[in-house]
């Protein structure tokens, strides 16, 4: 017994110095946005299931920005292949792929996704726009053209058309893609169309500096940063019936039966209303892939070409029906196009 | 003692009492009594709310509706052209689901042409049954053209409202399931087709995005594979060191020092140890990402010092007289280490390490870093192919949005705490059975 162990930690110990491990890698892996991930997943688990000769990729999460730090460790078999995003990739970060040696980045979009704001379905019809967002949950807003401290503590205050609940908005944490959306769509619209930023010039400020005091958020509690994933935000709405919430359109579509979505500005949200580009707080769902690893790892050309399929991404195809919002024909066919060629950042 | 006299006792009695406070004592006593007894019991409580809380959410991901229905391998949805003897990969490629769906029109009776109706049967049926389907024909070509009862597993929604998880009381348009699917599974039910079955799949299957067709399996798999990885290298790393510090290294500044830093590496936050790994195993050693090979690595490296400090208490524990003795009859010290003192710490080495071990296995942190947090459908041959853990699987499970994944991620939760308990009651047992008291 004693023996048998010893022999066999002695094998464990050569496997260990042998660590050079060298057979070549026969998984695409990708890593990157939560937003991105159950489309992935059900692409990757559908490619699995088609293509017999090649493994099911692995897809790990972490946010888009984690996935885009790992892509752009370097080229090599022990660096990710995809990287998912939800929001496109800044240029600092291609600078700093280019730099660790990642210079050919293919970009791909592969549809849409819509930001909703929901709260529990029990709860009275909401209609919000881009100016009450503003008023309820940014840091300084305008009065008399002047910036002051928020001093709204109900949402009635905010519009009065709105419920007399006290605010409590569970909003995506700063990691999160989706948070670029929030402030660029909603905080900064809202800022702009009640002239923040011109009071904040006349306080002073210049142009980006106006721009960061539109997207701050209040941090008196009434805006609480979420920083896991949106089951973390519906579980916050269950236990205080008057949260309002920010979600995806899939996952509200998913949880119809206890959530109540709000109108932005007049419009529901849904997959065609995004699609027509009616529904303000849409963004577009990325995924790059490091084109030096092409024809090197096996069913990497194979998985992005059968993700880019209208059997996937069309407007009826198993992502459809988890809640993406399909890019309109013309931009499918060019982004299937531009892969085929090629084409990099 | 014996000395003290009776009469010296009786005079003392005799005088009035002195009040050493008694009674003040005495309630003090009951008071911190009771203390204790709260204690327990707000402890208790929390563990019975965590404890009912998961099982009455999670039994139900033990049992899964199938459907059984007669399929007919129609050579013409299988293979229209009939070219499966030259291109093997038609029956790869065949549309297996079309199967199924045709088997349910019959059962139902629907007019298989009246579109509308057979549209409504979408999502009944997982889509699992392509590779169910699949499968029978690989293994079996010569069923094609035949018909055959076989389960198929019904879609996560249908499985959900079965078992009464869905309110069937919302509006038909807020909720997953409609009228009509409700009203064919009804039907089903009374003619006994539609059933719930143990759930098998619950520890065969991988990762997948249909909460049905998922599973712990290869959760399960690197899971153990972690395990053997971590009892190979740091059992014998850990006894080997504490030996060596406990029995032979002269007591000096730098023993001092390791001692001191392997305390406080049992303190070090577990997320670090992944760090590490992260920048030694992958990226400097260049093994795989995602591996349950590193995993191991990662959490030998977290368990290192608990086992040391569980062995290291264990030697010590065992008297000097026993050293004495052996060295007295002419054995080497490394006689004596052998053949009396570690047989003798046994229990206590195999109690620290099961519980280093039982850490481990509920570790998450470490792996996120070294790429285990990840959607891994394929069972991992050897240690060096991409796995998940237990906690993780839980994990994932957690932020999905279907409903039908809440009770497998409680599912899961009960399997590792299954898997945990068993570890804690050996340890238990080893200790009762071998532990000598002096």
């Amino acid at each position: 017994m004693k023996k048998a162990l010893l022999t066999a930690s002695a094998a464990a110990f050569a496997i260990v110095a042998s660590a050079g491990y060298a057979s070549a890698r026969d998984q695409v892996q990708v890593a990157g946005s939560s937003t991105v991930l159950p489309y992935a997943k059900i692409v990757a688990e559908q490619f699995g299931e088609t293509f017999s000769n090649f493994k099911t990729p692995v897809v790990e999460s972490g946010g888009s920005g984690a996935g885009i730090k790992e892509f752009c460790k370097g080229v090599g078999e022990n660096t990710i292949d995809i990287a998912n995003s939800s929001r496109a990739i800044k240029k600092d970060e291609v600078q700093s792929c280019i730099d660790a040696g990642v210079k050919d980045i293919q970009e791909v979009k592969i549809g849409y996704d819509g930001i909703v704001f929901a709260t529990d379905v029990n709860g009275p019809d909401w209609a919000l726009t881009s100016e009450d967002i503003y008023k309820a949950l940014a840091a300084k807003i305008v009065v008399d053209g002047k910036l002051v401290e928020n001093p709204n503590t109900k949402w009635n205050q905010v519009n009065p058309n709105l419920p007399d609940w006290d605010i409590a908005a569970y909003i995506p944490g700063e990691k999160h893609g989706t948070r670029e959306v929030f402030e660029e769509k909603l905080l900064i619209a809202g800022c702009k169309a009640l002239g923040g930023v011109e009071a904040a010039k006349a306080a002073g400020l210049d142009d980006k500096a106006a721009d960061a005091s539109c997207k701050a958020v209040r941090k008196d509690g009434k805006a609480v940063d979420i920083d896991g994933d949106y089951s973390e935000t519906l579980a916050r709405i269950d236990s205080n019936k008057t949260g309002v919430g920010v979600f995806g359109l899939a996952f509200y579509e998913n949880n119809a039966d206890k959530l109540k979505v709000a109108t932005v500005g007049g419009i529901t949200p849904s997959v065609e209303t995004i699609a027509a580009g009616e529904y303000p707080v849409s963004r577009p769902l990325f995924f790059y892939v490091k084109k030096a690893h092409l024809g090197v790892i096996p069913g990497l050309k194979e998985y992005v070409e059968f993700f880019l399929d209208d059997q996937m991404v069309g407007p009826e195809s198993p992502l459809a029906d988890y809640g993406l919002v399909a890019a309109p024909d013309a931009e499918r066919a060019a982004q299937r196009e531009a892969f085929t060629a090629g084409k990099t950042m | 003692m014996t000395d003290i006299s009776l009469d010296t006792l009786a005079s003392s009695a005799a005088r009035p009492r002195r009040d050493i406070g008694i009674k003040k004592r005495y309630a003090a006593e009951r008071r911190f009594r009771l203390y204790g007894v709260l204690a327990i019991a707000v402890g208790l409580a929390f563990l019975g709310v965590m404890l009912t809380s998961i099982v009455s959410k999670g039994y139900t991901a033990f049992w899964q509706t199938t459907v059984t229905l007669p399929i007919h391998f129609d050579e013409k949805i299988i293979d229209p052209s009939n070219k499966r003897a030259t291109d093997p990969n038609v029956l790869v490629t065949a549309n297996y689901p079309k199967l199924a769906e045709a088997a349910l029109i019959e059962k139902l009776g629907i007019d298989p042409s009246d579109r509308a109706t057979v549209r409504k049967l979408k999502g009944f049926l997982s889509d699992g049954s392509r590779v169910q389907l699949r499968a029978i024909v690989a293994a079996d070509p010569s069923v094609i053209g035949t018909t055959r009862d076989v389960d198929i597993l019904a879609a996560a929604n249908l499985d959900s409202a079965y078992k009464g998880q869905i309110d069937l009381n919302v509006p038909e348009s807020r909720r997953k399931v409609s009228d009509q699917q409700v009203e064919w599974m009804n039907k089903l039910k009374a003619e006994g087709v539609m059933a719930e079955h143990f759930n098998t799949g619950l520890f065969s299957y991988g990762a997948s995005s249909r909460p049905e067709t998922s599973g712990v399996g290869v959760a399960l798999i690197g899971s153990i594979y972690m395990m053997v990885i971590v009892l190979l290298l740091a059992l014998p790393i850990g006894v080997a060191a504490s030996i060596y510090l406990e029995e032979f290294a002269k007591k000096s500044r730098f023993t001092d020092l390791i001692e001191v830093n392997i305390n406080n590496l049992a303190a070090v936050p577990s997320i670090v140890f992944g760090l590490l790994g992260l920048a030694v195993f992958i990226n400097f050693l260049g093994l795989p990402r995602s591996a349950s090979f590193v995993g191991g690595l990662v959490l030998t490296l977290m368990t290192l010092p608990t086992i040391i400090i569980a062995t290291r208490a264990a030697l010590a524990a065992v008297p000097p007289s026993i050293r004495s003795a052996a060295l007295g009859l002419g054995a080497s010290k490394m006689q004596m280490v052998f053949q009396h003192i570690l047989p003798l710490a046994a229990p206590g080495i195999l109690t620290g390490t099961i519980i280093g071990l039982a850490r481990a296995l509920g570790e998450t942190a470490p792996l996120l870093l070294i790429g285990m947090v990840a959607f891994v459908a394929d069972y991992p041959k050897t240690p060096f192919d991409p796995a998940t853990a237990l906690p993780v699987q839980i994990y994932m499970w957690a932020n999905e949005a279907e409903r039908a994944f809440v009770e497998r991620m409680s599912g899961a939760i009960i399997i590792l705490l299954i898997f945990l308990m068993a570890m804690n009651i050996v340890a238990i047992v080893l200790r009762r059975r071998f532990e000598r008291r002096w």
